[in-house]
């Protein structure tokens, strides 16, 4: 956001006489807020800060200016501040972290944070705040920043002593990345940015009374668990986000392939178990596979580790109890057990120490899975999968299918170090379908919020971390639009992303929706007066490509991964009437699938 | 069915909003909500009176437990406990009335704390079933002005809840 006026200075300076200022003991420093705030980042190993300067955050930008250990990264709008921090987070598993002004700064994260706390992604964003004595005044940029974003952050701070400052960075830190990781917020008044206060170091280690996150499973638990298990008749693993979050792909594979059990990962969870292994049944849910989701309602005992059984995954729970079925649930958050569907194990803890604890029984224990039960449900399994329920009408001709454009890339990259962005919608899900994600932290979207826009400022977050990978931004014409902007951010930080815009002239997914449920009353879902997108890139100083024809959307790819040094758009026009198949409606239990248009 | 929770949370700016925000953002009800300090400054005390099934007030704990500055979360209702709720209840007094809203503050344990030539102001101290029954023991057209503080609850015997 623009400056604020210079009052807003001078009232921090009286501010600052106005408090009582402790002397410094003998050999301590005396430095500003702003700077004890660098200090922590740097504490923290932080190395990029996407951010927005604006009057409230001044001194904290002239103390990143003096300093360069942090690189500081100056996007185009608040927003994408968030989301390219949170990429970054989803990617590496660091906290991202954000720096925005007072007022309009902070109203234009809340978008991004609430995108991050859906999903759990660990972030700490700082943001100014109009000078103490100013707040509650309707000060220029005032805006009540603990109060607007509280319902979407796991904690938010005000810091109205610059004192505090230390132990609030060192505790939004700890916050953030321990237990059910989530944003954390901190409010810096101006003043407090301003103050001298002496610094003693950043605290190595934070003692809350109030917050213990539990790590290690409960072994009764466990064992528990684990005799459901081996005794099952049609086991099945369902994962979601928890399990990468915990970095505990490895545990599961381990788990996975000692036991010979069918997986499935929600949205959020694609990337843990490798994809292309047979024993991986597709992601489950609205757009899940059949077999995913006839396993879910078929199973006898079912292992839900890191997932929280959300409406787009079980469908309409009367359905889904229709069947009976065990369920063990491990998840971090006590909040996300029996919160939808009743459990009968619940397991609280760290999903890689309890898989790991449940790995080392499975290791000690007499009982085996029975391998003639087990072949009987992967028949069963086949016999789902028979029907083969991805596949689509390549089309006639020129036209592009959409899901051909992702199949087409992942047959291209499948072997090489990539990342997938996506943002919202029917591109999203084409990309979870049909790339298959053999490894974690390689799949970033924005599942729980649904947040259009997400999908450059995700990619230019990774890219930055990962320079030498490859990053796809997998999108639709309507999302790249919500943050098409930060086009210029990748300019200046030569982050150099390909953007696969999925482009049908349509909000696809809405357009499905009203012709699925509304009875093709297409409202406001046709996306007229599109710009020209090869010479939006190109105004923007980058590579533009229009891609019309089927038979172009191999080389136009391949073209693209050539200019390794250019942030390359393809606009791929692609069938508009295309659906994302299979799909269940609202209100449906998750087998009541639409399998192709003919269901309709 | 009501439940009667005790939190026990750290004493700062906010920690009060976080969990009214809770309730509305989730549409649990509050059907009251007392909080103060404790002997121990950094700490204060809720009582939080809300209704709800079984997997309902299972969530509000959880959540309340969620909450970074909450330290404990006891659901009172689960074991013996007391309840107290502080009423203050101005009334018509005149002529006739007079006497017989003094033997109704008498007979409820009441005391008048202040008296005008027009009215008394009765305070009552007891579980909430207690105040209600005097509130319609007494003629309605003759309640000028009710305030109750809510209910404050603490387990019984060794039922202890703190640090």
């Amino acid at each position: 956001m623009e400056m604020s006026n210079a009052e807003t200075s001078s009232v921090s300076h009286s501010a600052a006489h106005r408090t009582v200022v402790s002397k410094p003991k003998s050999g301590d420093t005396e430095i500003r807020g702003a700077e004890v705030l660098i200090r922590a980042l740097q504490a923290e190993n932080v190395k990029f800060v996407w951010g927005y300067p604006g009057g409230a955050v001044l001194h904290i930008y002239d103390a990143l200016f003096k300093q360069d250990s942090i690189q500081h990264i100056l996007v185009r709008h608040e927003q994408a501040a968030v989301h390219a921090a949170d990429g970054y987070a989803r990617a590496t598993g660091d906290v991202g972290v954000a720096l925005v002004t007072s007022g309009p700064g902070v109203t234009n994260a809340v978008t991004g944070i609430a995108t991050a706390f859906m999903d759990s992604i660990p972030m700490v964003i700082i943001s100014g705040q109009v000078p103490t004595p100013a707040i509650g005044m309707d000060a220029f940029q005032e805006c009540d920043a603990v109060g607007i974003t509280r319902p979407v952050v796991k904690h938010n701070f005000l810091v109205k002593d610059a004192h505090d400052l230390c132990d609030t960075i060192k505790k939004a830190f700890h916050i953030a990345r321990s237990g059910r990781p989530g944003p954390v917020v901190i409010d810096i008044p101006k003043d407090v940015s301003f103050k001298k206060v002496p610094f003693q170091g950043y605290p190595q280690h934070i003692e809350m009374r109030s917050y213990n996150p539990v790590r290690k499973g409960h072994g009764g638990q466990i064992r528990k668990a684990l005799q459901l298990l081996l005794a099952a008749k049609r086991p099945y693993i369902y994962t979601g986000g928890g399990v990468l979050l915990s970095n505990a792909s490895n545990e599961l594979r381990q788990l996975v392939d000692m036991l010979g059990y069918p997986v499935t990962h929600t949205l959020m969870g694609l990337g843990a178990y490798p994809a292309s292994d047979r024993k991986f049944l597709g992601m489950l849910g609205m757009h899940g596979t059949l077999e995913a989701n006839n396993a879910m309602q078929n199973c006898d005992v079912l292992l839900a580790v890191g997932a929280r059984f959300d409406d787009r995954v079980i469908g309409n729970p009367k359905h889904f109890a229709q069947n009976e079925r065990k369920i063990i649930h491990v998840d971090i958050d006590p909040s996300s057990i029996s919160k939808r569907v009743r459990v009968d194990i619940p397991i609280v803890g760290d999903v890689k120490d309890v898989l790991t604890e449940l790995i080392a029984m499975i290791k000690e224990s007499a009982v085996k899975p029975d391998a003639a039960v087990l072949a009987n449900w992967w028949s069963t399994i086949d016999g789902w999968r028979s029907r083969d329920c991805l596949k689509y009408d390549h089309g006639a001709g020129d036209v592009i299918k959409p899901q051909a454009v992702v199949e087409t890339l992942w047959n291209m990259t499948k072997n090489d170090d990539v990342y997938i962005t996506s943002d919202v919608g029917q591109h999203q899900m084409w990309a979870a379908q049909y790339y298959r994600f053999d490894q974690p932290r390689r799949w970033i979207n924005s599942g729980g919020l649904g947040t259009m826009g997400v999908g450059i400022p995700y990619a230019m977050g990774i890219k930055l971390a990962k320079p030498e990978s490859e990053v796809f931004c997998i999108t639709g014409e309507g999302s790249v639009q919500m943050c098409i902007q930060e086009l210029s951010t990748c300019l200046q930080y030569k982050t150099p992303i390909k953007i696969v815009s999925l482009n049908n002239r349509y909000l696809g997914m809405v357009r499905q929706w009203q012709e699925v449920e509304y009875e093709g009353r297409y409202s406001s879902s046709y996306m007229d007066a599109l710009p020209n997108f090869v010479k939006l890139a190109e105004a923007y100083g980058h590579v533009g490509m229009l891609i019309e024809r089927a038979q172009d959307v191999e080389p136009a790819l391949r073209e693209a991964r050539k200019l390794k040094d250019r942030t390359v758009f393809m606009d791929f026009r692609t069938d508009p009437t295309e659906n994302v198949f299979p799909m269940v409606r609202a209100g449906s239990g998750i087998t009541e699938m639409l399998l192709s248009s003919e269901d309709l | 069915m009501k439940h009667i929770i005790a939190v026990l949370l750290e004493n700062e700016a906010g920690a009060l909003s976080r969990v009214v925000g809770l309730f509305s953002a989730r549409g649990y009800n509050i059907e009251s909500l007392t909080v103060a300090p404790t002997e121990d400054p950094s700490l204060s005390r809720m009582t939080i009176q809300t209704t709800g099934s079984d997997e309902v007030i299972e969530q509000i704990t959880k959540h309340l437990n969620r909450l970074i500055e909450v330290v404990k979360v006891v659901d009172l209702t689960e074991g013996a406990y007391t309840e107290r709720e502080l009423m203050m209840v101005k009334v018509r007094a005149v002529g006739k009335e007079r006497e017989e809203m003094k033997r109704m503050a008498d007979i409820f344990r009441g005391r008048i704390i202040d008296v005008t030539e027009k009215s008394y102001t009765i305070e009552l101290t007891g579980d909430q079933s207690k105040n209600d029954a005097f509130l319609s023991a007494i003629e309605n057209g003759a309640i000028l002005e009710t305030v109750r503080t809510g209910a404050s609850g603490i387990g019984r015997g060794e039922r202890i809840l703190r640090v």
